[in-house]
């Protein structure tokens, strides 16, 4: 069924009668060329590339829950392609882009809004680290507008510009950042792949990943055995289970990361705007809620919540940019499992076995990365070879000590990002 | 989430920094293989479940390991550096 503003039209004039389930609910198949593990935004756009791409359709995405229900349904939203080393700039640019046309190419309204991001500064150094990041944004094909403190007052007029800790000096202006509808996105490519042959199975927990003379021959599930020729575990937030199933000892350890909303306000925060001094974002989502969150608690977890002390920094520095929103009564707070890495960027790569692929390790930054994730990670499972934007994302890299990504400069060690 | 400094007894996560996995207390042989290196300084088992942690408590100064449930923040076990390597 082809979506259409006639359709909407057509349908509330007759009873809403006329949709039907988006996707199918099927039985598990003995065999399949290819089966993704974990039903959530990467694993959800490596099956619809894998379909769309590499005509690849006999394809399982297992999960052990419902779609969607993990990180891509417990993010804050937020697409840009504002980074600066290599290896990740090329990445995020090329995921920005699959954003642009996601909505056109899904036939599916993921409500992707370029309302802009805004990174603010506060000293004369970081103004320098800034202008330095958007000559590298612009040198990668994205946009950048370096704005000094009456630039930023033009946009956002309601900030604390004169906080005597962290005056506003200017900010990075990303006008195609912004924000998308999280559960959209995971229902959009769970439409477009089972729409192309792809099987979702939901409740269905792999327990065992089957290997004979170092090649993947399937996965164990709490739904019967099923053979695959090829197998990609897509399971950021329980990446490690997963891997050790297959013998393996990920570079990853899990944090929460812990997120807000407010109750739905009257349109007042127009852009997405990052304060990276007090480690506080924040933007408005279109049912009006404040949208917004902080730094990773710094203790590893599984909890889905967070701490008393991580909602008071948030908080506070919230309070500290824009002393505006300390009316607003916060009606949620939840956390999301962060798999983090050692240097802060992710994993696509092959593993030791034979036919069998991982993609983990996305810190905090996996929701903007999921159509750019699928599709590289359908591409390294169609052929093999990893795709041009993901060559730097290595298992070996910290082995090697060759091609590590710490975007911050905190040093290549866990829980320092 | 409450810890409990083996010197100074319950108190709250505020006054602990979180170090990581208590293997950095069994750290290799200088000469000891990269593998082993690279086990040690990059690979964990990061265990849903009971793992055991290396903190430290600001206010008495003193490192200490944690047994703590990291599905439910619950810490069943805080021993001493001493305590944890004898």
């Amino acid at each position: 069924m082809r979506y259409s503003g006639l359709k909407v039209l057509w349908e509330g004039l007759r009873g809403q009668s006329g949709w039907a389930p988006v996707w199918r609910d099927p039985e598990p198949k003995d065999e399949y060329d290819v089966v993704i593990i974990g039903g959530g935004g990467h694993g959800l756009s490596t099956a619809y590339y894998l379909a769309r791409n590499h005509g690849i359709t006999n394809v399982a995405v297992l999960e052990k829950g419902y779609l969607g229900g993990g990180n891509v349904g417990r993010n804050t939203t937020i697409v840009r392609a504002n980074y600066f080393l290599p290896g990740n700039s090329e990445f995020y640019s090329h995921s920005l882009k699959l954003w642009e046309g996601l909505e056109a190419d899904l036939n599916y309204n993921v409500m992707h809004s370029q309302r802009g991001l805004i990174n603010l500064f506060h000293s004369d150094g970081q103004r320098d680290a800034f202008a330095r990041r958007g000559n590298a944004m612009i040198n990668q094909g994205d946009d950048a507008v370096l704005l000094d403190r009456e630039g930023v007052r033009s946009y956002l007029p309601y900030l604390d510009f004169d906080n005597p800790r962290f005056p506003v000096y200017g900010g990075l202006y990303h006008p195609r950042g912004g924000t998308a509808r999280h559960d959209a996105v995971a229902w959009g490519y769970a439409r477009g792949a089972d729409s192309r042959g792809v099987d979702l199975i939901q409740q269905c927990e792999v327990t065992g990943i089957d290997v004979e003379a170092g090649r993947v021959t399937g996965v164990q599930t709490t739904r019967g055995a099923i053979r695959a020729k090829k197998v990609a575990m897509i399971v950021a937030g329980r990446s490690s289970q997963v891997a050790a199933m297959a013998g393996m000892r990920l570079p990853i350890e899990s944090h929460v990361l812990q997120a807000f909303v407010t109750e739905g306000l009257k349109p007042c925060i127009d852009h997405v705007i990052s304060f990276g001094m007090g480690h506080f974002y924040i933007s408005q989502s279109d049912k009006g809620g404040l949208v917004f969150g902080g730094d990773i608690d710094f203790y590893a977890s599984y909890a889905q919540r967070g701490n008393l002390p991580m909602k008071e920094h948030v908080m506070e520095a919230g309070m500290a940019l824009m002393p505006m929103i300390g009316q607003a009564r916060v009606l949620r707070s939840w956390g999301g499992i962060m798999d983090m890495s050692p240097d802060g960027s992710p994993i696509i790569d092959r593993t030791h076995i034979d036919g069998l692929f991982l993609n983990c390790g996305w810190c905090y930054g996996g929701f903007k990365a999921v159509p750019g994730s699928g599709y590289a990670t359908a591409h390294l499972v169609a052929t093999g070879q990893p795709h041009e934007t993901v060559v730097g994302f290595r298992l070996d890299r910290f082995a090697t000590g060759v091609g590590l990504m710490d975007e911050e400069g905190t040093g290549s060690q866990h829980n320092l990002h | 989430m409450r810890l409990t400094c083996p010197h100074c007894g319950d108190r709250d996560l505020r006054e602990f920094t979180y170090k990581g996995d208590a293997l950095a207390l069994s750290r290799p042989d200088p000469a000891a293989d990269s593998k082993i290196w690279d086990d040690y300084l990059h690979n964990r088992d990061n265990p849903a479940g009971v793992t055991r942690e290396l903190w430290y408590h600001a206010p008495c100064g003193g490192w200490m390991v944690a047994e703590r449930d990291t599905t439910n923040h619950v810490t069943t076990r805080t021993l001493t550096l001493a305590e944890a390597r004898s």
